[in-house]
């Protein structure tokens, strides 16, 4: 009778190898793979195109893309090189994103797993809290923040970090209160095991996975809130961002439309990129939905 | 008009690639005659509902679809047909009756307006007449105040009275053949006498035949005229329901009747000189009334209501009732896991209930837990080895020294020692909850509370840890307090029971004393509706599992 | 004996009790964070004068009540604030009450134009790929509906300029109406149509694809329920199923965003208005932060805020009406 307990399935290939297959069979998260490396790629090569300042004048103002070599896509009405500029907003772009990303996600966690844990007035007050910033519209708060911190490159990003944090805190909440309720976290309390190991050990290794996903949105919502603060001329004068191009871009709009369209595409398949590499870990790390 | 409400021949149901095996259902042959009741009986996995599925033409086409054979309802060959001719057979001539009554209706219409729109869809009968209909089929299915469950959301009803409104829905156009897959499963054992009653006074009424799906005997014993038996998509043996309960030919069907556990509860044992191990006094549970964000408040329910009671070194003590007894909140309690609002659990002399938070954490070495639902008890994320080894090491046992001890209680649950590199999700139910044993087991405590450890368990499994349990609790002289439902799995290993109805004893003793002579009219009415009691297991030598 | 009240009215006074809390915490929270700002408004006002000495300075400071601790003038400002008296804009020169009641129906009438195109839109195509699921089709929306979230609403606006109004000379540059046509009634409200046509899209497309790809998402979920299952077993067909089955449970979850997401759009109204000259609240709110106006600002974050928990308590009702299962008390 003990071969029956004791048949085991063969053992499954490790936890990386799973995901990256389960990963793979998504073409578009493939794109999307493919898109953030090139992103990524821009950022890190910005100073062999351009090892000076981007900001310099570069050449003729206005010159169409592909008329001149030096500048092969272009110069804008101040004559800087757009190709160089575009690389180094890359630069700007992942930057803000990834430190307003982790300061958002890093907030929620904190928020979220008390509220959900701990349920009760914690939850009522830190849920009020979190109304609270609901309630007020995101980008003015962003806007009252800029113009009190200043348009510092750091402050932009804390900024972002502060006005985006209720999302993730309401998704950690939810996905802990449901956790709580499992048998076996109420295994553990039985095994003694104390509050502090029960929400690192017990529930966030669970809650990770939606973690995750959440912030590929979270990192592209960052991005577009950043370049929308440069294009209204409030981001950091001191280094090139595809929003305040795009800004720029706008006063030059009926003669030389590509000043603002080439950054507009650059943020367009960025922002693109995270969403499609959100899908795609969703697919790897949740596995639910069957095709 | 054909005798044969359906008849299937030579039934191939291919699963889609990377499935555990090509074929759900190789090679099935079924008849269900009119007036009569056909049980298909199997276990988890045995593809019955896919059975079901390729009845009505609703199988998850196109991953999974009929492979080969033949498929007639009431004479007509239901492969061959167009869509729009399976939508005007199916609610009309081949109704069927789900599981989950819970999940089975739409919570945004109304009873009436459900059952109402299968009249709509296959028949010209004004407003008013399918109105009245509809009330008369409320009537027939023994629903009080029809008019008024007539206008009643399914959440505004109970499971019982849900799972009548299918029955009242599947039969409200007399259909030749009723599929009924797993009916009654979900129910409370009172309320599932009463709805197989149902289904059989309606068949016999309308001289409709049904095909029963079901995964237990006793429920067969109750209802069945033919029985066929399915192991793994084959079919295994074919008979009438008397050859086959009481004299099963193919081993997997004697296997399975062998793990029926019997109702003769096994002679008592006394245990009037063994030390009291734990000892629950007064014990009250309230669970507030809630103030919804949406919802509003609601009742406050008394959850258990001055719950007295012993248990001994060496004992099991079973604590049984329907669901909303309190039987859960007992265990939970018992353990600490939700705070009662009065009375006291003494474990060896020291109040549970009074300790601080450190004294709590010392004392629950002593009291461990056995889980329902063996894949939600255990972390998904942990390995099998640290899972058993938490306990001892959150106590102060050294890694190694801990890691070692789980090693040796993966043998001790007849697990191989390679389990303990796996992850729980690798593993069968049956091999989950020997994991979950073992982790209880592995601060060696004095008391172990088994809430409903085996209920979500297939029939053979559930006779091998029910035999697990039984064993380590002689083995170490573990005091047992057990939780269940399962009148019959109380009857094998029980010493005494309790019984609970609305958060209150109503009984207690020996449990052979309490099956032999009820005394409370509950307890009459639980054990006078076990499904198959009328039935005894035949003994069989050839026990394969 | 109590009265009966409606339950409606219970629910709402209950609603009610919880967002005052909430409103009171917003205007502490922002009037203290306006404080931390270099300077204040007798600043902004003198740099706009072109300087004044000293004593002056300090005389306005005191009328102002600006020389008195944080927490009197807090005390002040929110005293008044109860009685819906915003204070006075140096910026405009108006009480801001009158500034933020001209500005007010701009602003709801571009939601109210994107929120309605973004919902049916995104709900109705959410539907379409989620019965199509996995086919070209569904990859063609769901695309589409990546793309739409990728585009920033600024640089759609200024494409769409270039193409509408540039280039085919079709659609206004901006504002609300033509200020030299003088036109009435139903003229009146073509013009203003046309101009509401470019910043409802710009607006609208994010929050379509929100809608589009929750909605996919909620009907795939529901449609595997085992209670369609039932319906499909009574002999219900593909479009009785999706509309009388489907379609109302489905929608659960993209009401609740519906409501969650509201204060969002406001907030990106800020970028459409200001690219579009429309005179509304989100434009006012970037030239109160260019200009320092805080009153202006703080009145409109609390019209805001009083907006936001309206359309919450509305998008609840909403809900109870689709989910049965939900009786407001």
């Amino acid at each position: 009778m003990t071969t029956a307990a004791t048949d085991l399935p063969p053992p499954e290939p490790s936890r990386p190898v799973v995901l990256w297959r389960r990963f793979r069979r998504n073409r578009a998260a493939l794109l999307g793979l493919f898109l953030f490396t090139l992103v990524v790629g821009m950022a890190l090569t910005a100073g062999l195109i351009e090892p000076n300042d981007p900001l310099r004048r570069a050449g003729v103002p206005l010159t169409a893309p592909f008329a001149n070599w030096d500048t092969p896509l272009g110069t804008d009405q101040l004559g800087r090189d757009i190709l160089a500029m575009l690389f180094y907003g890359a630069r700007i772009s992942l930057l803000v994103g990834v430190v307003a990303t982790l300061i958002s996600i890093g907030i929620g966690i904190v928020i979220g797993a008390l509220s959900g844990y701990f349920g009760g007035w914690v939850d009522d007050v830190l849920m009020r809290i979190t109304e609270a910033f609901q309630t007020i519209p995101s980008f003015v708060l962003l806007l009252t923040l800029v113009a009190i911190l200043g348009s510092k490159i750091e402050w932009i990003a804390l900024a972002i970090g502060i006005v985006s944090w209720t999302a993730p805190a309401r998704m950690v909440r939810a996905e802990f209160m449901a956790l709580r309720n499992r048998e076996f976290v109420d295994a553990a309390r039985n095994l003694g095991v104390s509050n502090t190991a029960m929400i690192f050990k017990e529930i966030m290794p669970n809650a990770i996975p939606p973690i995750i996903v959440y912030a590929s949105v979270v990192m592209a919502l960052s991005i577009l809130l950043e370049s929308a603060l440069a294009f209204l001329a409030l981001g950091d004068p001191n280094y090139a961002s595809w929003g305040n191009m795009i800004g720029q871009g706008r006063a030059v709009l009926r003669t030389a439309w590509y000043c603002a369209a080439i950054p507009g595409i650059a943020i367009v398949l960025t922002v693109l990129s995270f969403s499609l590499l959100g899908e795609g870990l969703n697919d790897a790390l949740n596995p639910r939905q069957k095709k | 008009m054909t005798e044969f409400a359906l008849k299937i021949e030579n039934l191939k149901i291919a699963l889609p690639e990377g499935s555990d095996r090509p074929f759900a259902l190789e090679g099935l042959d079924l008849e269900v005659r009119r007036g009569e009741v056909v049980c298909l009986v199997g276990e988890s996995g045995s593809g019955k509902s896919l059975t079901a599925g390729a009845i009505m033409r609703l199988l998850p086409e196109p991953h999974v679809h009929v492979a080969g054979g033949a498929i007639s309802v009431q004479g007509e060959d239901i492969l061959a047909k167009s869509e729009t001719e399976m939508k005007a057979m199916r609610g009309e001539r081949v109704s069927m009756i789900f599981q989950e009554p819970m999940t089975a209706l739409n919570p945004q219409k109304t009873v009436g307006w459900q059952i109402d729109e299968v009249l709509r869809l296959h028949t010209k009968l004004t407003r008013t007449e399918r109105r009245a209909r509809v009330i008369e089929m409320l009537e027939r299915v023994h629903i009080p105040d029809p008019p008024s469950a007539y206008n009643a959301y399914p959440h505004q009803v109970s499971g019982g009275q849900r799972q009548r409104v299918m029955i009242a829905m599947a039969l409200c156009l007399s259909p030749g053949l009723i599929i009924a897959d797993e009916p009654t499963t979900a129910l409370d054992v009172t309320t599932q006498l009463q709805i197989l009653k149902l289904i059989r006074d309606l068949q016999e009424q309308e001289g409709a035949g049904v095909l029963f799906i079901t995964h237990d005997f006793g429920v067969v014993a109750e209802i069945a005229d033919h029985v066929v038996v399915l192991s793994q998509g084959k079919m295994v043996e074919t008979g009438t329901a008397q050859q086959v309960l009481n004299a099963p030919q193919h081993p997997y069907t004697q296997a399975l009747i062998a793990s029926v556990p019997s109702l003769t509860p096994s002679p008592p044992k006394s245990f009037d000189n063994a030390p009291v191990v734990l000892k629950g006094t007064g014990l009250n549970k309230t669970f507030a009334a809630q103030g919804g964000f949406l919802s509003g408040r609601r009742k406050s329910v008394t959850a258990v209501d001055d719950l007295t009671f012993e248990l001994r070194k060496g004992e099991t003590l079973g604590v049984v009732g329907e669901s909303g007894s309190g039987k859960t909140t007992v265990s939970r309690i018992v353990t600490r896991l939700l705070e009662a609002d009065s009375g006291a659990v003494e474990l060896d002399g020291t109040d549970l209930l009074a300790c601080n938070p450190r004294q709590l954490r010392e004392m629950r070495k002593h009291i461990q837990m056995v889980f329902q639902d063996p894949m939600a008890s255990l972390n998904p994320r942990k390995r099998v080895v640290d899972l058993i080894a938490q306990g001892p090491i959150v106590h102060g046992v050294s890694r190694e020294k801990a890691h070692a001890q789980a090693r040796d209680l993966l043998a001790l649950v007849e697990l191989s020692p390679s389990a303990a590199n796996r992850f729980p999700h690798e593993f069968s139910g049956g091999q989950r909850q020997r994991i979950g044993i073992a982790r209880a087991l592995a601060l060696r405590p004095k008391v172990i509370v088994a809430d409903e450890p085996v209920s979500a368990l297939d029939v053979s499994v559930q006779a091998q840890v029910l035999r697990l349990l039984a064993d380590l609790r002689d083995q170490m002289d573990l005091s047992l307090l057990f939780v269940t439902h399962d009148l019959r799995v109380a009857a094998q290993l029980c010493d005494r029971i309790i019984v609970m109805q609305k958060g209150e004893i109503v009984e207690t003793g020996k449990t052979a004393e309490v099956f032999a002579d009820p005394r409370h009219p509950y307890t009459r009415n639980l054990l006078s509706s076990i499904p198959g009691r009328h039935w005894t297991p035949p003994k069989l030598e050839a026990i394969a599992i | 004996m109590p009265l009966p009240i409606p339950p409606i009215l219970s629910y709402a006074l209950r609603r009610l009790f919880q967002a005052v809390p909430v409103v009171i915490l917003i205007m502490i929270g922002t009037f203290l964070l306006l404080k931390l700002a270099p300077g204040d408004t007798v600043d902004a006002l003198v740099g706009d004068m072109g300087g004044a000495d000293a004593a002056f300075i300090e005389r306005l400071r005191i009328e102002y009540g600006l020389d008195q601790p944080v927490w009197v003038q807090l005390w002040r400002y929110m005293s008044k604030l109860a009685m819906f008296d915003f204070g006075w804009s140096f910026v405009y020169e108006q009480p801001v009450s009158r500034i933020l009641m001209d500005r007010l129906g701009t602003t709801l009438l571009l939601m109210a134009t994107s929120l309605s195109v973004a919902f049916t839109i995104g709900i109705f195509l959410g539907a379409i790929a989620a019965r199509r699921a996995y086919s070209t089709t569904d990859n063609l929306i769901s695309t589409l509906g990546l793309i739409f979230y990728a585009t920033p609403s600024f640089f759609l606006s200024l494409m769409m300029i270039l193409l509408f109004s540039v280039k085919l000379g079709w659609l206004p540059v901006g504002g609300i109406k033509t200020i030299t046509g003088f036109y009435t009634g139903w003229d009146h409200v073509v013009d203003v149509a046309r101009h509401l046509i470019m910043p409802t899209a710009a607006l609208s497309l994010i929050y379509l694809s929100f809608y589009l790809r929750l909605m996919r998402a909620s009907v795939l979920e529901v449609a595997e329920l085992d209670y369609v299952r039932t319906a499909r077993a009574k002999g219900a067909g593909e479009s009785r199923l999706m509309v009388h089955h489907i379609m109302r449970n489905a929608l659960l979850p993209v009401v609740t965003l519906l409501g969650l997401q509201f204060s969002t759009v406001l907030g990106g109204s800020v970028v459409v208005e200001t690219i579009f000259t429309l005179p509304g609240l989100g434009q006012l709110a970037y030239q109160s932060v260019i200009q320092r106006d805080m009153n202006t600002l703080m009145g409109i974050i609390f019209l805001c805020s009083i907006i936001v928990v309206v359309v919450n308590f509305l998008t609840d009702l909403l809900y109870a009406r689709l989910d049965s299962r939900i009786k407001l008390t």
